[in-house]
Parts: structure tokens; C-alpha cells; sequence
């Protein structure tokens, strides 16, 4: 496969993903028009807009999920990492493992917390290369990462579906580690968490960044200000200003995203 | 056990009250109404146990006199030997007709159980959402096939089949019934097996799916784990549904009491023995009473099942 080996190319660019006049429709109303853009590789970026500006929509071009509904149609290009996403050639379950996803909603599998960390390794590696002490150094070094190792290392083999919101939501990002993936996408991570699950989630996000891209979609402009190097703001399927962070909050250039900023509208 | 469905609650007239209710009350016929409709509704709910209830009182009086005053227990369930006609040495042995029951049903979900479940997991995850509503409509169709039309083609199709097939002098054996009640307990297991699939959250299958696994990935390490408990319960009540089949095996199974040492040995079951003799049974003898006595055993049993697979979807409902 392609995405990983394209990679070294654009390296020196530092781009993670680009789209060129990407447009989207979910049968006759179009919900992206348009949008070209270049995602910094390694850095936070944020996506903000208002509900229905279509910045779900863009966050799941990126790993191709929005394809499950038979009456999506997509044209133009992403590349990420150099490779058009959308080329013939590219094998859906390679382009996933190298970008992985984290929900609105914390999804762990309905498996046991150690099931949920290999789950990535058993569905893609060959039961062969799948001896117990790798696995569970792979899942030693997961949950290590997002700092859930030393609260559940007592009790991997019970249900995931039984911890906290906030571990959940952990755990579904430290699912995504061992496969390895060059992107982590992230929807809303921390609107169905508290103040102190939010707080984790945005310090873990910032331990993951320059390891991943990581782009993240919220609704809550007081985060995408924490948490974000870039920020990116739309309205209505296009893409309105795409700047540093600082810049977009301070000075925004265009009148739209002033008045959004400001809180006038969204 | 499901409620059977309230009758005529819904269509009774309402609109007694004719006169004109003024202000915020309520003419008395309303009201008078409405606590006779509560109480016709709560009485449809109520009816379902003493149904049940009625049914067991029933079978066991028929039986009773002659479980507790004549009938030798072992004999009963350990003897192969059913002679209940006999003159001289009269034999009251079902094991052989136990063994029926339980070869017949167990032959059935060997062949029944992978294709229920792979069709209720076509259906629910692989198809189109066109082919689904046909499929779904041809599979509910197979459910309403009457069991003596089932045991027609067991005779008239299935019989010559399997002489051809598997070179053997006799068609009608276990082989044959087990064939038509796995065809029987397939639409059973897809309708509940899908629904069971189908109350997997969604979300589970997008984590799986964004993860980078392929659809049967999801499947086998996602929604069958998911799924388990009302996977088993679809196969529980297809088990009680074959448990209790009667016209079909009667006669496609060739009715012979005989313990099978093999699929193509005719046997007998249990629910046949009783179609067959109750008949001709004099009402009150012992051998009326004795088919009885099988009634409230296929009883216990089917209520055994169907209590199983209700608390294996409670199961779910907790997990």
C-alpha cells in the first residue's frame, strides 16, 4: 500500500493532508463546495463553524467512512501525505489503519479493555505474528501513552463499556496506537465528557502532537483556543479562513469569522 | 412467553356520551367508559396467564390419577417398550419416543442453526436494503407454510430424494424430519437473530469499521460478541418450536418406536405418539392417561426452553 510509502515525498513540506475542490453530496444538498486546503503534518488543527457548516462531514472525507451511506457522492482530491485518497488503487482498510478515528460518543468495542487496545493488531496483522508477550507490550505502551495504564493494568479483561466516559474516550485513542496511524481525526472527542475529561483529553491531545496529525472538529471555540495550533473556520460547506490559531481569534481577517468569533452567530 | 396479542380492546365504542358536557367536566358516560375499556384491556392482559395456567391444570387432571396410581416412573422413562395396546403385558416405556424427539430436534439445528444465524446475518448486515425487505418477506412466507403441508412434501418429495440420494430402502426416517423442521425453525431464528443484530448500536460497527476492519471482521469480532445473548435465545426458540412440531414429523419420520442408530432409522416422537393414539384411546383409560402424562412432559420441556431463551434475553438487556 501507498499512503505510508508516499510519505517520505512531502516530508520536507511538512503538509499531512491536502484537498484540491473537494465537494460532497449526501443525495441532491451539497454539503461541501469546494474546499481546498493543506493540513500542517504533526500539528493540532482545529475545525470550527457553526452546526451544519459541514465540518463532521470534511473530518470523515479523511478516512473515506463517510462511504457506508450509499447515497454519498464525493469529487476533487485529498491527498494525504502525498497520495489521493480517492485513486482506485487505494485499499480502504490500509487508508484506515494509517487514520484512525475518535467519536462524538466514546465507543469502546463491547470486548474487554485489553480486546478494545489489540483489536487494530488482530484485524490487521496475521494471527501468527500475534505472540501473547507482543500483544501485551502493545497494550502496555497504548494505554501507557494516554495514561490509563496504571488505573486499569488491574483489570484488562474486564468490559470496556464498563469504565468512565472520560477512560472510554481514552481508550478508544489509545485503540488507535498500536496499528500505528500517521493521522488521528477526532469528532467533538469531548462533548460528552466533563470539565476534568475534557481537561485530560485536550493534555493528552497535546502529548500526542508532532507524533500525529491530529485534526480535531468541535463546537466549543473556547477549546479549538486551548487545544489547537491551526484553526480552520467554516460556514456552509466552505471553508471561510484557515490560519494560526491566535490569528483567527485575535484578528480574524474575514468579517464572517469575526462576527463567529465574537459569538454573534453559531 | 409472548402475550397473544389483545383483541377487540381497541374497537369497542367510546362514544356513549351524547349529551353536551359543558365546562370543564366530564359527561358520566365518559368516565364510566373509559374504567370499562381499562378494565376489558388489563383483562386481555391478565387472560394470556390463565390461559397458560389452564392449559397445565388441564393436562395434568387428565394425567394425574394415573402418574401418582399405576404408572411405574422408571418404566416410564427408562423402557423403550410402548405396547400401551397390548392384552396380555401392557408397556408403558417412552424412551424410545424421548430419544425421537431429541434426535428428530437435534438433527434439525445441526442443519438449522449455521443457516438461520448466516441468513440473519446476511440479512441484517450484508444486504441491500431493497433485497432485505424481499427476503425478509419470502423467509416470514416459509413461516406460514402449514406444518401438514411441510410433512406432505416430506412424504412426496423429500422420501424419494433421500432413497436416491443416500441408497436407502426407506425415505421416511430422521433424516427426513429433522430436513423439514429445520426448514421450519430457519424463520424463527432469522426474524430474532436479525433483530438481535440489528440492536447492536451503530456505533459500534463505525468504531470497527473506521478501525480499518472489513464487514465480516466486524461481524465475527464485533456483533457476535455483541449479539450473543439474543443470537442464543433465536436458536432456543427454534429449539422449542421443533420440540413441539407435530403433524410434520408424524409423517415424514415413519413412526416406528425405535431408538436410531443412525439418521436414516425411522423413529417416533413424542407429539406424534399423541396425535396418533389420543383418538383411539377410550377417554380415562390408562393409555389416555398416559398420553397425558407425555403432554405435560413435552410441556416442561418446551417451558424449560422458552423460559431459557427469556432469561438469556433479559441477558441482553442488562449487558
Amino acid at each position: 500500500m501507498t499512503v505510508a510509502t508516499a510519505s517520505a515525498a512531502t516530508d520536507q513540506e511538512g503538509t499531512g493532508i491536502e484537498t484540491r475542490e473537494l465537494c460532497l453530496w449526501y443525495g441532491d444538498f451539497q454539503a461541501l463546495r469546494s474546499v481546498t486546503l493543506s493540513i500542517r503534518r504533526g500539528l493540532i488543527t482545529s475545525l470550527i463553524g457553526p452546526s451544519g457548516c459541514g465540518k463532521t462531514t470534511l473530518l470523515r472525507c479523511f478516512n473515506r467512512v463517510n462511504e457506508r451511506y450509499g447515497y454519498v457522492r464525493t469529487t476533487g482530491e485529498i491527498r494525504i501525505h502525498g497520495k489521493n485518497i480517492y485513486d482506485p488503487d487505494v485499499s480502504l482498510v490500509e487508508l484506515r489503519k494509517s487514520i484512525g478515528m475518535v467519536f462524538q460518543r466514546p465507543n469502546p468495542l463491547p470486548l474487554s479493555i485489553y480486546e478494545n487496545v489489540v483489536f487494530g493488531l488482530r484485524i490487521h496483522r496475521p494471527r501468527s505474528e500475534l505472540g501473547k508477550t507482543k500483544l501485551d507490550e502493545a497494550v502496555e505502551r497504548a494505554l501507557g501513552e494516554v495514561g490509563l495504564w496504571h488505573a486499569l493494568k488491574d483489570r484488562l479483561k474486564s468490559p470496556a463499556t464498563e469504565l468512565q466516559l472520560e477512560q472510554q474516550q481514552k481508550l478508544c485513542i489509545a485503540r488507535l496506537i498500536p496499528t500505528e496511524p500517521e493521522v488521528i481525526l477526532m469528532d467533538e472527542p469531548c462533548s460528552a465528557l466533563d470539565v476534568e475529561g475534557t481537561r485530560a483529553i485536550e493534555e493528552l491531545m497535546w502529548s500526542l502532537r508532532g507524533r500525529y496529525t491530529i485534526v480535531i472538529v468541535t463546537h466549543n471555540m473556547a477549546q479549538a483556543r486551548r487545544a489547537s495550533d491551526e484553526s480552520i473556520f467554516m460556514l456552509l460547506g466552505e471553508i471561510v479562513e484557515h490560519r494560526r490559531t491566535e490569528d483567527l481569534f485575535l484578528n480574524p481577517r474575514d468579517q464572517r469569522t469575526a462576527e463567529y468569533v465574537e459569538g454573534r452567530y453559531g | 412467553m409472548n402475550l397473544p396479542p389483545a383483541p377487540v380492546a381497541g374497537t369497542r365504542p367510546l362514544s356513549v356520551s351524547t349529551g353536551s358536557p359543558r365546562g370543564p367536566r366530564r359527561s358520566r358516560a365518559a368516565v364510566l367508559g373509559e374504567s370499562v375499556l381499562e378494565w376489558v384491556i388489563r383483562l386481555c392482559g391478565i387472560s394470556a396467564i390463565l390461559f397458560v395456567f389452564g392449559i397445565f391444570f388441564f393436562v395434568l387432571r387428565e394425567g394425574v390419577g394415573f402418574l401418582f396410581g399405576g404408572l411405574k416412573l422408571g418404566e416410564f422413562f427408562f423402557s423403550t417398550e410402548w405396547y400401551p395396546t397390548s392384552l396380555s403385558n401392557v408397556r408403558y416405556g417412552v424412551l424410545a419416543l424421548i430419544v425421537g424427539t431429541f434426535s428428530v430436534t437435534g438433527l434439525a439445528m445441526l442443519i438449522a442453526v449455521p443457516f438461520g444465524l448466516g441468513a440473519a446475518i446476511f440479512v441484517s448486515e450484508f444486504c441491500s436494503d431493497r433485497w432485505r425487505e424481499g427476503l425478509k418477506i419470502l423467509i416470514e412466507l416459509l413461516a406460514a407454510i402449514p406444518s401438514v403441508v411441510w410433512g406432505f412434501i416430506g412424504i412426496s418429495v423429500m422420501n424419494p430424494l433421500i432413497q436416491e440420494v443416500f441408497h436407502v430402502p426407506v425415505g421416511l426416517n430422521v433424516l427426513n424430519g429433522a430436513l423439514l423442521l429445520a426448514l421450519m425453525s430457519v424463520p424463527i431464528m432469522v426474524s430474532i437473530g436479525e433483530d438481535a443484530l440489528k440492536a447492536v448500536p451503530d456505533s459500534f460497527r463505525e468504531a470497527s469499521l473506521a478501525m480499518g476492519a472489513t464487514r465480516w471482521q466486524t461481524v465475527r469480532r464485533v456483533l457476535l460478541p455483541a449479539a450473543k445473548n439474543g443470537l442464543l435465545a433465536a436458536i432456543l426458540l427454534g429449539v422449542g418450536r421443533a420440540v413441539g412440531e407435530t403433524m410434520a414429523v408424524l409423517m415424514a419420520t415413519g413412526h416406528a418406536v425405535n431408538i436410531p442408530k443412525s439418521p436414516f432409522d425411522p423413529v417416533r416422537t413424542l407429539t406424534a405418539t399423541i396425535a396418533a393414539e389420543l383418538g383411539e384411546a377410550s377417554v380415562g383409560s390408562p393409555h389416555y392417561q398416559v398420553l397425558f402424562i407425555i403432554g405435560i412432559l413435552l410441556f416442561t420441556i418446551t417451558f424449560a426452553v422458552n423460559l431459557v431463551a427469556d432469561l438469556v434475553v433479559k441477558g441482553t438487556a442488562k449487558g
